[in-house]
């Protein structure tokens, strides 16, 4: 346990200090994330009965396709320049090098996802400074990132990356998406746990059964 | 050769110690009389068959050079052996761990050189050695660390990030990473990529002094005169079969060169007709 965990926080920390340094994804995915939702924000009027109805959906569009963009690179970085052999070469358990991924994914999304509450404010009028919604947010990405990581060790094996992955990964993680957004409609009309609870327990279900599937199929997915 | 390096590399080969195994107590205490043990392996990828029924087995402080024709099977094999490539059938233990069962046991006591660095381009060479000392597990890291950047020639350059370095500084920090854990089988694949003559000479100076520390070294190579020099044996590799086996003390590097280069015509020609 202890060298597990001792190889998940060397790699997190790895990950979190070459982001810091060259901002490469996080710039990519924060750009992206704005450029979508200024499109919403032109696509049609944000009066206050139709951002009732479909704000929740836009911003977990947003979520969603900044996450693809953000996990197609998690190990297509270290497919590209070699390095995913030095990781594997290591003496720790592939789930290990996978929590040390999912949570430095996680984190950097979770990131985005934050700063892009005041772009919603402003373009939308939806104010997700809401304790509930903070706990879906963190609920949902682990739930993207927990399949998301898997997937992309997957896609980073094939030519067709950009491709292969929303193809894998949108199927799966519906129920996650159909969670989200219905509990922060949910969360945003004001219905508290009564409203949010269940879907709140949807989604964590559906984290703990593909972290604990995905680590498990980690081994598999980077055998050469 | 530059005189700090030249100084310590010296002492590691006057002393052992300083290039003995950091495995763990449980590996050491797992001491077959064979380092590496290979029997019947084939690989293929597709309808392209990499290895055919390979047999190979190596001494512990024995080295031993790969030669081959581009595509004969050199990196397959030397891939299997540090568990990143599964073979379709035989069987492959490192000292005395199968490496079915025993992958990660396997991996804590190779260090491996191939055609990539394997180094964060964006990570300095200290912060580089730093995360795999972690991954390793290494108690005494920091020490591990600094005296891998020392014996390879890079302690100037440890603060810069690899990817302002040369290739052939890339490449030396790729071999203080594949030596930092001291492992007890160092396997090259055509280590010699980008070295000038200075680091050439240290990675002369790196197998001697792995070997004389007791562990083993195979080494692919297109450099015969080289790996005839380092090795105490040598294996010509052809179409994934092991054509020539014989002792380094027993044969020429013409001999080498002859077969490397009978087995390429004949490769050729089968490949034609096919």
């Amino acid at each position: 346990m202890k060298s597990y965990l001792r190889s998940a926080v060397a790699v997190y920390a790895k990950d979190m200090r070459l982001e810091a340094r060259t901002k490469e994804t996080f710039s990519a995915v924060l750009a992206f994330a704005v450029i979508v939702a200024f499109v919403f924000g032109f696509a049609f009027d944000p009066s206050p009965t139709v951002v009732a109805l479909v704000g929740p959906g836009i911003v977990w569009v947003a979520y969603v396709f900044t996450g693809i963009l953000g996990m197609n690179r998690t190990f297509a970085v270290e497919r590209d320049r070699g390095t995913l052999e030095g990781l594997l070469l290591a003496p720790v358990g592939r789930e290990a090098i996978y929590a040390g991924k999912l949570a430095s994914t996680t984190t950097i999304m979770l990131v985005v996802e934050v700063l892009l509450y005041p772009v919603f404010l402003v373009l939308f009028e939806l104010n997700l400074f809401n304790i509930w919604f903070v706990l879906i947010t963190i609920a949902a990405t682990v739930g993207f990132s927990a399949v998301g990581t898997l997937f992309s060790a997957i896609a980073a094996h094939t030519r067709a990356r950009e491709i292969l992955l929303p193809l894998l990964f949108l199927p799966i993680v519906l129920p996650v998406i159909i969670g989200a957004v219905a509990s922060t409609s949910a969360a945003l009309a004001g219905d508290g746990w009564g409203g949010v609870g269940k879907w709140l327990q949807f989604i964590v279900a559906f984290d703990l059964v593909f972290l604990v599937l995905s680590s498990w199929a980690f081994d598999f997915v980077l055998e050469e | 050769m530059r005189p700090g390096y030249a100084i310590i590399l010296e002492r590691a080969i006057a002393s052992p110690t300083t290039m003995t195994t950091n495995a763990t107590p449980e590996a050491l205490s797992h001491a077959p009389s064979l380092a590496i043990d290979v029997q019947g392996l084939s690989k293929s990828f597709g309808h392209m068959t990499a290895l055919r029924k390979v047999d190979l087995q190596l001494a512990y402080g024995e080295g031993l050079a790969l030669f081959g024709h581009n595509g004969a099977g050199k990196s397959t094999l030397i891939r299997t052996l540090t568990t990143l490539i599964r073979p379709d059938e035989g069987t492959v233990r490192i000292a005395g761990f199968d490496r079915e069962s025993q992958a990660s046991k396997i991996r804590s006591i190779i260090g491996y050189v191939g055609h990539q660095s394997l180094l964060y381009d964006d990570l300095t060479p200290r912060e580089n050695l730093r995360f795999y000392a972690k991954l390793y597990g290494l108690p005494d890291a920091h020490e591990l660390v600094e005296r891998s950047l020392a014996e390879v020639g890079a302690s100037t350059y440890a603060e810069r990030r690899v990817r302002v370095l040369s290739n052939g500084m890339q490449k030396r920090v790729a071999i203080a990473r594949a030596l930092l854990h001291r492992p007890r089988v160092l396997l090259l694949d055509e280590p010699e990529t980008g070295l000038d003559q200075g680091g050439l000479e240290l990675l002369d100076s790196v197998v001697a002094a792995v070997k004389q520390g007791g562990a083993s070294v195979v080494m692919a190579t297109h450099g015969t005169q080289r790996g005839l020099a380092l090795a105490e044996r040598a294996i010509v590799l052809a179409d994934g079969r092991v054509s020539l086996a014989c002792a380094t003390s027993e044969t020429t590097v013409d001999a080498i060169q002859q077969a490397v280069l009978a087995e390429r015509g004949a490769s050729s020609r089968s490949g034609a007709q096919a």
